[in-house]
């Protein structure tokens, strides 16, 4: 049984979605800080690959392309102990607050 | 085994959970600046670097090689070196860009099976579709279907080869030269390169299409 991640060849007879979503700034964002941390040597990609392969299955199904480069870099940068989870909910927190 | 791959919109979550992955991206680069990690400036200069990528870079690119064949020879050997000779170079290693040459007998589709490589700083952001597990499943097993759905039908006799990129190399496709561009100017042959078009699921546009 292949990995969630190995889509080659899984049945399916859907047809391709051609229809764009319209790209969000979180997106463009996740995707310049991606740039940046590969930029120092802190993400490569095989370690991005790896974190996204390393979702949960039903997760990775749910989720969008950008979230699971989220999912990755911040299992990723945890792995290394450049952040800790907590600092995350911590700081996801103040900003929900300082918004609110 | 789950059910939810019918019906997916890739890129696009549940309402609620882009809330959530906004703001935690948001968090995350909050952390990352405050540790003094990355600057928001930083992120900004590589925000606007990536808006400017567009598919218009590959469709120069292929347009260079349509007129200059000393280039399209370089181009197909060496793709990085060649791309770079028209100011197209990457500082970062990023992964190596293998460029495919359609031909009358032989026609190239390009997918990532795996994740979603695609060469981002040729042709920009990818598109939802190529992203869509849809098409990464069905690329590999039924190309000829796929392309038809993009309005692709190729003739019978044509071999249809499916480059499944990898971490370390992205495929840009090179297509053919539309019939009836014999004198056009590597400019307005551009304008006939498409992002599908170097993909694979479609052809470049035909003169008719953007004369008059």
């Amino acid at each position: 049984m292949p990995g969630v991640h190995d889509r080659g060849g899984w049945p399916t007879d859907d047809p391709i979605d051609q229809e764009e979503h319209p790209v969000m700034d979180w997106e463009v964002r996740m995707s310049a800080l991606l740039g940046a941390l590969r930029g120092k040597g802190l993400m490569r990609t095989d370690e991005m690959r790896r974190g996204i392969e390393s979702i949960d299955p039903s997760r990775y199904e749910s989720i969008g392309y950008y979230a699971r480069w989220a999912e990755s870099v911040e299992s990723i940068l945890a792995e290394k102990g450049i952040f800790t989870r907590e600092e995350i909910d911590g700081k996801m927190g103040e900003l929900s607050g300082g918004a609110g | 085994m789950s059910e939810s791959h019918g019906h997916e919109h890739p890129g696009m979550a549940h309402d609620e959970e882009l809330g959530y992955y906004a703001r935690r991206v948001r968090a995350m680069e909050a952390v990352l600046v405050e540790k003094g990690i990355v600057s928001g400036e930083e992120v900004e200069r590589l925000v606007a670097e990536g808006e400017a990528r567009t598919p218009a870079d590959g469709a120069r690119i292929v347009a260079r090689a349509w007129t200059d064949p000393g280039f399209k020879n370089r181009l197909l050997a060496d793709a990085k070196a060649a791309v770079a000779e028209m100011g197209y170079s990457e500082s970062e290693s990023l992964p190596d860009v293998v460029v495919a040459e359609n031909t009358d007998g032989v026609h190239h589709l390009v997918v990532c099976t795996l994740c979603s490589c695609y060469p981002t700083w040729l042709l920009g952001r990818p598109p939802d579709w190529y992203k869509s597990l849809t098409y990464r499943s069905r690329a590999v097993i039924d190309p000829r279907g796929v392309m038809g759905e993009f309005g692709l039908e190729l003739e019978e006799g044509v071999v249809v080869k499916v480059l499944d990129s990898t971490a370390d190399v992205r495929y840009l496709v090179l297509p053919q030269r539309p019939a009836g561009t014999e004198g056009w100017s590597e400019v307005e042959l551009a304008r006939l390169v498409t992002r599908d078009s170097m993909v694979g699921v479609s052809r470049p546009l035909t003169p008719e299409t953007v004369v008059g």
